[in-house]
């Protein structure tokens, strides 16, 4: 298991270069996810906005 | 024939759907593939001759630096579509590659440089591969600057669509760098013409980082693309229907 | 569009006279360039330590860099005005083909502001150190550089038109571009003052320089119709 992260040697390169690679791939979903979700919810709240208020608890939301 | 396909595709709520159906399958495809990649390579292929186990940095390295090449292509590619036919999906495309294009440019230059110091003994050198890599990076910088830069957007997608194709020419000379000059990095071994230099239990799941990296992108830039179209179709009633809210005359 | 009731040569013609009659009425606008780029190759050995052996060394590099940074600074000149007044706008307009007008615009600006740089370099390259013998071949690739960095910083000029302060977002629209030009060109001149043949990069830059000239055009062309929208 020990030579596995050791990799010959070499683990202090071959591990932070894994890190950063998952990180950008992580980083970029979360970011993606992000941006649909809060698009949605815009558009989802201009829509409300057009509508008007349906409800009378909806007035001034 | 295609070209009703084609402009069916432009169409705001049509690519949105297709994009959401589409999204998982290169999505789960993408996870498969990495994992395999990443067992096959950390796991069962053996250690290099001369570079040990740290040549085990290339499935990271080589799949970010392919994916800085290729998106920034689909950039450019998507930013003419939308200059030449003028159309809003295109350049939301484009627009949604930039920032993922140059995270991992980022990327294959860090892991680059980590990969550098023990097998070259430097974290970096001027040669023309590292150089103009750094230049990609530098052009994806400009192309968000622009783009941010200007408020109507119109005006923003034409002008950062024009500032891509005048970059494009920047990735053959990143990727032919290595064989038109004596540069310290290797000449391609995967990506040429006559057979891979590369014994098969290292070279299959590199090619299965490299797959799964591509499905990876794929996944993400309709996602984010989604996020793009829905936010530029600003009254539009197909958004809608499309997320589920019913929809009145107003 | 109506039709134009001038040849296109005719019309390039008065084009570049009327650009070289506005630019030499305001000589001094022209020469804060050329200002600049003597005073940049000079801080060089007011930083370094003076000896002419070192400095000989980095003069390549000297020379490059200033001529860079000078041309950058010279784009403000190129379409700031005529865009301000609606000159470009008539151009656009006016049936003549777009791409050769500003072409022929940048080749003024080129004129104004590149040509005086490659004339004056001999100087700050003796400056620094470099034999007489070197001064054809620091000469040609200078003045092959110059006509490819005025075109690729015209592109960049263009499509940053409508900003406002734009300063930093425009050099890295075009330094990234014209990091090839750099090279080659710093390289020519280093093989010229070690007195070496400098056939390869001058090549280079002349078909930099070529590409520049064929290519620039549209990109020009395109990127100045969006800015005047």
């Amino acid at each position: 298991m020990l030579k596995f992260f050791a990799m010959g040697g070499y683990g202090a390169f071959v591990w932070p270069s894994y890190a950063l690679t998952a990180l950008a791939v992580t980083l970029n979903i979360l970011w993606a996810r992000s941006a649909l979700r809060s698009a949605r919810q815009e558009a989802l709240r201009r829509l409300a906005a057009r509508r008007g208020p349906t409800l009378p608890y909806e007035v001034g939301s | 024939m295609a070209w009703v396909w084609f402009h069916r595709f432009g169409s705001p709520p049509h690519f949105y759907r297709l994009a959401t159906r589409l999204a998982p399958w290169f999505a789960w495809p993408a996870l498969v593939l990495c994992l395999a990649g990443l067992i096959g390579g950390l796991g069962f292929a053996p250690a290099d001759y001369q570079q040990g186990d740290g040549f085990r940095i290339i499935y990271v390295h080589a799949p970010s630096a392919w994916l800085s090449l290729m998106v920034y292509v689909v950039m450019a590619a998507s930013a003419a579509v939308g200059l030449i036919w003028r159309m809003n999906v295109a350049h939301a495309l484009a627009a949604s590659c930039a920032t993922i294009g140059a995270s991992f440019t980022a990327v294959a230059l860090l892991t680059g440089m980590l990969w550098g110091r023990p097998m070259w003994g430097t974290y970096w050198e001027w040669d023309p591969r590292l150089t103009s890599e750094l230049l990609l990076l530098f052009l994806y910088l400009g192309y968000m600057g622009l783009r941010n830069s200007i408020d109507d957007l119109g005006r923003a997608d034409r002008a950062s669509a024009v500032l891509a194709i005048v970059g494009v020419v920047n990735v053959p000379v990143i990727h032919y760098s290595v064989i038109w000059w004596n540069s310290l990095h290797q000449a391609p071994s995967v990506m040429r013409f006559g057979e891979p230099t590369m014994p098969a239990s290292m070279l299959l799941p590199l090619l299965a980082m490299l797959a799964g990296f591509t499905c990876y992108f794929v996944a993400l830039l309709l996602t984010r693309a989604r996020a793009e179209v829905l936010r530029r179709e600003r009254s539009a009633q197909w958004v809608a229907t499309v997320l589920d809210v019913p929809a009145r005359s107003v | 569009m109506t039709a134009p009731r001038v040849g296109v040569a005719t019309a390039l013609g008065r084009l570049m006279a009327r650009d070289l009659r506005i630019a030499l009425r305001r000589s001094g606008d022209s020469l804060q360039p050329l200002g600049f780029f003597l005073v940049v190759t000079t801080l060089f050995p007011l930083a370094l330590d003076p000896a002419l052996s070192l400095l000989r060394d980095i003069a390549p590099a000297a020379l490059w860099v200033g001529a860079l940074l000078s041309s950058l600074l010279a784009l403000d000149l190129l379409f700031r005005d005529d865009g301000q007044d609606g000159t470009l706008e008539q151009l656009a307009l006016c049936g003549q083909p777009f791409p050769l007008l500003l072409l022929a615009k940048t080749g003024v600006h080129w004129l104004l502001t590149g040509l005086p740089l490659v004339l004056v370099a001999p100087l700050a390259a003796i400056g620094l150190g470099a034999p007489y013998a070197a001064m054809p071949g620091i000469l040609s690739a200078l003045l092959l550089g110059t006509v490819a960095l005025s075109l690729i910083g015209a592109v960049g000029a263009g499509l940053t038109m409508s900003l406002k302060r734009n300063g930093s977002l425009l050099a890295l629209l075009v330094l990234p571009l014209a990091v090839p030009v750099l090279i080659f060109g710093a390289r020519a001149t280093a093989l010229a003052i070690a007195g070496e043949a400098l056939g390869a990069p001058l090549y280079l830059l002349a078909a930099m320089a070529v590409l520049a000239l064929t290519l620039t055009p549209w990109a020009l062309a395109a990127a100045v119709r969006i800015g005047l929208e």
